[in-house]
């Protein structure tokens, strides 16, 4: 994968002081198959610097498997991923995940799995407890720094997969469906705060969910995937800014309103499939 | 169903819990009833002594020294062929677990030469390794060696792989991996598999001291049986269970220190 992608310098526009992310990710032309059952098809998307994507599609149409081509985790059967712009000087980790069931390491406490993905990098252990401070403070577990994960509940464990994430100052974002393994209640809360925070940090983010509310409520661009093999169907911009988004907002009904027909359509070709079948 | 009364609790058993008291409580019964029979002439004592004339047997030896020089020679050989054959299963195990290439030799080595009963190969470790401590070493080292080496390998094979996925989704180094996601979460099946590991060391010591040591409990319990000095064997065997007792009880509380976080 590696010699797939390129650093190329785009001339952006990017003030010093700025945390926004200035990493563009292109997938061009990616196919993929799992032995003879096909994945993806001819994927082709452009995420802007700092733009967050949400990729919704039905179950088992690869949305996952997308995510970890983007990230360098399963080399795509076809086409190519590239990576453009200069990353921050002060990141550890270009692409990053968030994983659906957290992956923290039970014997590590929470201030340990942060140091995990750290220590590789940052040698001075000053400068490394400092930035595992900004975090817990940051998703507020500073008095559970010292617990385990199997004494947090289920929210508390995914604040700490996501404060693992930004600690390595990513350019790019992954998150496979961070949320859900969350009570209802507990998702809206963590949904709430990472707005707030993917919104800060202007971080290229491309979310995977089943939920078209979490879709609705982080996302500048959703897309959403046919039925397997994955194909494009429809992307839908959302032109309210993140933090700014109240529920009811007309440009959030309205494009949830052509979502949910497109679903509609998808669904109803479903059954005419399985009708002509028989 | 008809009529009213308080919900019946069902889910009361299937969970069985630790009482150290009746455990001790049943040797202590054991024991009693033990001491009666002798007592009252039920056991004659040749055909088992009774546990007064056991103590009285491990007091007289305490007293003289040689159960003191003998425990001693077992426990030097306990620890230096069990230490042996750990470190040397580990690190196979670990190769086993981690290279591709070594996997099915080794497997197909360990699974050829694992079931071999190693006390049949006592004499031919004398030929080795000499009639001294040599040939002792060795019989502990080898029957510790293949259970370790299975322990360390399914261990590693049961780490959870999304732990060593996250591990290279933040460009953790080979290394790193290693040393902090797959060694700490293949150590459960480790230190379970040194339970096994002691035991088989204990049985693989006597059976090497019976044969060609002059030295050691085992070699104690059999000079007691040549003679039909059965309370000198009773004795020897008592000092056997206590040795397995107590490195079952410190094992015990490793396996509470390190794994605090379960
Ligand atoms: N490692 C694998 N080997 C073989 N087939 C796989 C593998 N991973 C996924 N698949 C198959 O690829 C298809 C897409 O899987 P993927 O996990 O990407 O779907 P998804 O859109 O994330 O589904 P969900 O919404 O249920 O998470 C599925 O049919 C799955 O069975
Ligand atoms: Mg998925």
């Amino acid at each position: 994968m590696a010699d797939e992608r390129t650093a190329l310098a785009t001339p952006l526009a990017s003030d010093p002081g700025s945390t926004a992310s200035s990493t563009r990710l292109k997938l061009e032309h990616v196919s993929h198959h799992f032995g003879t059952n096909s994945v993806l098809d001819d994927i082709t998307l452009d995420i802007a610097p700092g733009e967050v994507v949400a990729l919704v599609g039905p179950s088992g149409c690869g949305k996952s498997t997308l995510l970890n081509i983007l990230g360098g985790l399963i080399r795509p059967s076809k086409g190519r991923v590239l990576m453009q712009g200069e990353a921050r000087p002060d990141c550890l980790n270009p692409l990053t995940y968030v994983f659906q069931d957290f992956a923290l390491l039970p014997w590590r406490t929470v201030e340990g799995n942060i140091s995990l993905v750290l220590e590789d990098k940052i040698h001075d252990d000053i400068a490394r407890c400092e930035r595992i401070g900004e975090m817990l403070r940051l998703i507020g577990l500073q008095d559970f720094a010292n617990a385990y994960p199997k004494q947090l509940s289920g929210g508390m464990r995914q604040r700490v997969g996501i404060a693992r994430a930004l600690a390595v100052r990513p350019a790019c974002l992954f998150m496979d469906e961070p949320l859900s393994a969350l009570d209802a209640q507990t998702r809206t809360l963590l949904l709430e705060e990472l707005a707030t925070l993917i919104a800060r940090a202007a971080i290229t983010t491309v979310y995977v969910t089943h939920n078209l509310n979490e879709a609705l409520r982080l996302a500048h661009r959703i897309v959403l995937l046919s039925r397997r093999p994955g194909r494009i169907k429809t992307i839908i911009p959302i032109e309210s800014s993140i933090d700014k988004r109240r529920e009811g907002d007309a440009n959030l009904v309205s494009a949830e309103k052509r979502l949910w027909s497109m679903i509609r359509d998808e669904a109803s070709a479903a059954d005419k499939e399985l009708d002509d079948a028989r | 169903m008809r009529g009213e009364g308080q919900v019946p609790f069902r889910a009361a058993s299937f969970s069985p819990r630790h009482r150290p008291w009746s455990g001790a409580a049943t040797l202590a019964v054991f024991l009693l009833a033990w001491q009666i029979g002798s007592s009252i002439g039920a056991i004659p004592d040749l055909f088992l002594p009774s546990p007064f004339a056991v103590a009285r047997a491990l007091w007289r030896h305490a007293l003289s020294g040689d159960l003191w020089t003998n425990l001693l020679a077992s426990l030097l050989r306990l620890a230096v062929g069990w230490t042996l054959g750990t470190v040397i299963g580990i690190s196979v195990g670990i190769a086993v677990g981690m290279f591709t290439l070594l996997r099915s030799p080794a497997l197909a080595l360990v699974s050829a030469l694992f079931p071999i009963p190693k006390i049949a190969l006592v004499p031919l470790f004398i030929i080795w390794f000499g009639i001294g401590e040599g040939s002792k070493y060795a019989t502990l080292a080898i029957g510790v060696f293949f259970p370790t080496v299975i322990s360390t390998y399914s261990g590693l094979d049961n780490v959870q792989r999304n732990l060593v996925t996250m591990g290279q989704s933040f460009n953790l180094s080979d290394w790193s991996i290693v040393r902090k996601i797959m060694l700490p979460g293949a150590l459960p099946s480790v230190l379970a598999g040194f339970r096994i590991t002691i035991s088989v060391a204990i049985i693989l010591l006597v059976a090497a001291e019976m044969i060609g040591a002059d030295s050691g409990i085992g070699a104690f319990i059999l000079a007691a049986g040549n003679l039909y000095r059965t309370d000198d064997l009773i004795a020897g065997v008592v000092i056997l269970s206590l040795l397995g007792l107590t490195l079952s009880a410190l094992l015990t509380r490793i396996e509470q220190a390190a794994f605090a976080w379960r």
